[in-house]
């Protein structure tokens, strides 16, 4: 038991800040700082930057060009991207869609897909969630009829993340009506320029596009596409989540927001002092640095566990995903609530990098403008990826056996 | 940086689980708590048999030189164990101090006396009205003869009723000095009490009590960053014990859940508990990391980095046993409040370590000031 990074470790990580120094653009982690509005070539851009430098997959096994790192080393380059204000890698290619291809994938599948997702090529949606089933992800419509060589594929997914830019989407869909609901799903990998899919935008309350309905609507999907066995993708389906949530964690990123809740709090005033000397204030920000302490202990315990083990990431990702989510929560609504009256105004143009600010407004004005809209915004992730209230019935079903 | 026990230590924790089961059960625990001493002597020779006495201290003093990782799970089971014996206050408490700050003639005194089971200690510091805060000494050492008089009064000394010798803090002209005191020393009256948790304590008055030049620790007036140590020392194995208990009214309560019927169900299939079980677990597993980094910080020389360590595993710890201990409770419904069952003596030692050198509040505190530096 050690907690200190040895001198290896210490070594490693100044590679990666070199790295990030050289070549993380700034005009990409400004607006990742900032907590600006990014585009699709951001984070395009910034893949195929890691991938050019061999780092565009770590977690992915060597032979399909992963790096080969174990957990403490994953998590130093997670801390120190995040810090640096590297883009999220999303997941849904690279943490979602390509583990279930390697482990259940066909050999053809595994060598057109997984190049072009390490590579940048491929943008990836997911298509899990419909109107009708949320927690009860089980119970899902969207239909796959086999027609010859091809399933015929209608219905509506939603809750579906920038799906707009996306050239692909994982699906599942069901196959058969027979016996449990869970035995007549299948996963299928659809190319989002097939005839009969529409994507239309949801807008979510900070008034962003980053969610979207996809309807399908006799969509013709060859039977090649569909990954492992007819009606054996709700396996496939837990395998994916799994991975999911540990993810979710997001202690790297949390540390920053930390850090930048901090740097609010000393700059804004309360009676003519800095805001943080006020304790009750202060206190708060204690709190949730605590939690997150905890977490990244508790994130490196699971994750070590789990490659020493070369497994999946079990039941106990959820406890990663509950506390992560809440540390993520707790970040946002203290960085809006240390702005003071100005955490009101609704600057739409304020989340884009050029906004230069309003000449009637404080300078930090052009800094606070995207605060409470992420406060609005992360009340998704206590919700996504399995609700918190589902991550306890998995810990208290999985874990404890009640 | 790595999450794994050694062979060594799985070993002994499971030496200590075996040793818990067979000798240690609770209803012996319970007479125990009820009994003159308040402990079992026998186990404390048990302890010394295992090492346990000797396992913080450097080997030329008879020690086993472990680490704080080692202490920390001798703590768990300690913890799991309901242990009553005044381990924090002699071996992490006093043991940790003349340890760490101790001349080489005390240190040759007292920790193969501690390591063999035949020396016990108690640290005599607190006072009424200071609460937790660790500057507040009114007690006085004034030079007398070749060495001290002190006189004061200090507050619920833990292990003080069984201690051969005390560690008593004083103001003298240099400010917050230690003196070791033979418990039998003239002037000294103990008034003993059992605590809630079934251990004892005493306060204790120092009218003219003399002492020599050889009973000065550490340097005149240096008194206070050698106390500050000792007691993050000592909260970071109460952390651990913490966790220990946590994790056995976990398992408790989980049982509790799967066999208690209500409604013709097990009561383990209302999602509502379930929700409260899965609540206690996620605290519990939290916990458990930042009693892991106290451990392994509570080793630290820089004092900044140890305490703010801490401050913050006592404060989280603190809190995560607070919903584990009273959840526990709740989920036990009735039966959870009675003196027959050991969830209710779990609890109130779990509410007692919080209790002990700074509760949750006080620990936050601490911790939340070391934001203005940063």
């Amino acid at each position: 038991m050690d907690l200190n990074f040895t001198a290896e470790e210490q070594a490693f990580r100044e590679e990666v800040r070199a790295f990030l120094h050289a070549k993380l653009p700034e005009t990409i982690s400004r607006k990742v700082l900032g907590g600006k509005r990014m585009t699709k070539d951001d984070f395009v851009a910034w893949q195929k930057i890691l991938h050019a430098q061999g780092w565009g997959a770590v977690g992915w096994p060597e032979n399909y060009g992963g790096t080969g790192w174990n957990a403490v080393q994953q998590h130093i380059f997670d801390e120190e991207c995040a810090d640096a204000g590297a883009p999220m890698q999303l997941p849904f290619g690279l943490k979602m869609v390509a583990p279930v291809i390697m482990a259940f994938g066909s050999p053809s599948q595994q060598h057109y897909f997984l190049p072009r997702i390490i590579d940048g090529t491929d943008w990836w949606c997911q298509g899990y969630s419909e109107p009708g089933s949320g927690s009860d992800l089980a119970s899902l419509k969207t239909r796959a009829v086999r027609d010859g060589e091809h399933y015929v594929v209608n219905g509506q997914k939603t809750w579906n993340t920038l799906g707009q830019y996306a050239d692909w989407i994982f699906c599942l869909v069901r196959t058969s009506t027979e016996g449990r609901q869970q035995e007549g799903i299948s996963f299928l990998l659809i190319d989002m320029k097939t005839p009969g899919i529409t994507v239309r935008p949801i807008i979510m309350m900070d008034g962003e596009h980053e969610i979207n309905e996809v309807w399908f609507e006799d969509v013709r999907v060859p039977v090649a596409n569909r990954v492992g066995e007819e009606n054996k993708g709700w396996t496939y389906a837990k395998f994916l989540l799994g991975h999911e949530r540990t993810g979710i964690a997001g202690v790297g990123r949390s540390k920053r927001e930390l850090k930048k809740l901090k740097e609010i709090a000393r700059r804004e005033t309360a009676g003519g002092r800095p805001l943080i000397e006020d304790q009750r204030f202060r206190d708060r920000i204690a709190q949730v640095e605590l939690e997150l302490m905890a977490l990244e202990i508790t994130n490196l315990r699971v994750i070590s566990a789990e490659g020493e083990k070369k497994r999946a990431p079990g039941p106990e990702a959820s406890i990663l995903k509950v506390k992560g989510s809440e540390i993520q929560q707790m970040l946002t609504e203290l960085q809006m609530q240390a702005l003071g009256h100005y955490a009101l105004p609704y600057i739409h143009d304020g989340l884009d990098d050029a906004w230069p600010g309003d000449p009637l407004m404080p300078a930090y004005a052009a800094d606070a403008a995207p605060l409470s809209g992420h406060y609005f915004n992360f009340r998704k992730t206590s919700i996504y990826g399995g609700s918190n209230e589902i991550q306890k019935n998995i810990i208290s079903q999985m874990i404890l056996g009640l | 940086m790595n999450f794994n026990y050694t062979e060594e230590q799985l070993a002994l924790q499971d030496t200590l689980r075996r040793f818990i089961a067979k000798d240690y059960a609770f209803e012996h625990r319970r007479a125990l708590a009820k009994s003159a001493d308040g402990f079992d002597r026998a186990a404390w020779k048990t302890f010394a048999d295992f090492g346990l006495l000797a396992l913080p201290f450097p080997e030329d003093f008879g020690g086993l030189n472990g680490s704080a990782v080692d202490s920390m799970l001798v703590m768990e089971m300690l913890g799991r164990g309901l242990a009553l014996e005044p381990y924090v206050p002699t071996v992490v408490l006093c043991g940790g101090l003349i340890r760490d700050a101790g001349s080489a003639a005390q240190k040759e005194d007292l920790l193969p006396a501690i390591a063999g089971g035949e020396l016990m200690l108690a640290l005599a510091h607190h006072e009424a009205g200071g609460r937790y805060a660790l500057d507040r000494v009114a007690a006085t050492a004034t030079a007398a003869g070749n060495g001290w008089k002190l006189d004061g009064a200090k507050a619920v000394v833990l292990g003080a009723p069984a201690a051969g010798k005390l560690i008593v803090s004083a103001r003298d002209s240099n400010g917050i000095s230690l003196f070791l005191v033979d418990a039998k020393t003239p002037g000294l009256a103990l008034r003993a009490y059992p605590t809630q948790d079934g251990a004892r304590a005493a306060d204790i008055v120092l009218n003219k009590v003399q002492v020599g030049a050889e009973a000065l620790i550490g340097p005149a007036g240096g008194g206070l960053a050698i106390v500050e140590r000792a007691i993050d020392y000592a909260n970071a194995a109460l952390c651990a014990e913490a966790v220990g208990i946590m994790s056995a009214l976990n398992e408790i309560t989980l049982e509790y859940l799967k066999t208690r019927k209500q409604f013709g169900v097990p009561i383990g299939k209302f999602q509502a508990l379930q929700h409260r079980m899965a609540d206690m677990v996620i605290a519990t597993e939290q916990a458990r990391s930042m009693a892991t980094l106290a451990a392994v910080r509570a080793d630290s020389t820089d004092a900044a980095e140890r305490s703010r360590a801490v401050a913050a595993a006592k404060a989280y710890v603190m809190q995560s046993a607070r919903l584990v201990g009273q959840q526990a409770v709740q989920l036990h419904g009735g039966m959870g409040v009675v003196d027959e069952l050991n969830v209710g003596h779990y609890f109130k030692r779990l509410t007692m370590i919080a209790m002990t050198f700074g509760d949750a509040d006080y620990q936050l505190g601490r911790f939340s000031d070391t934001l203005l530096a940063a």
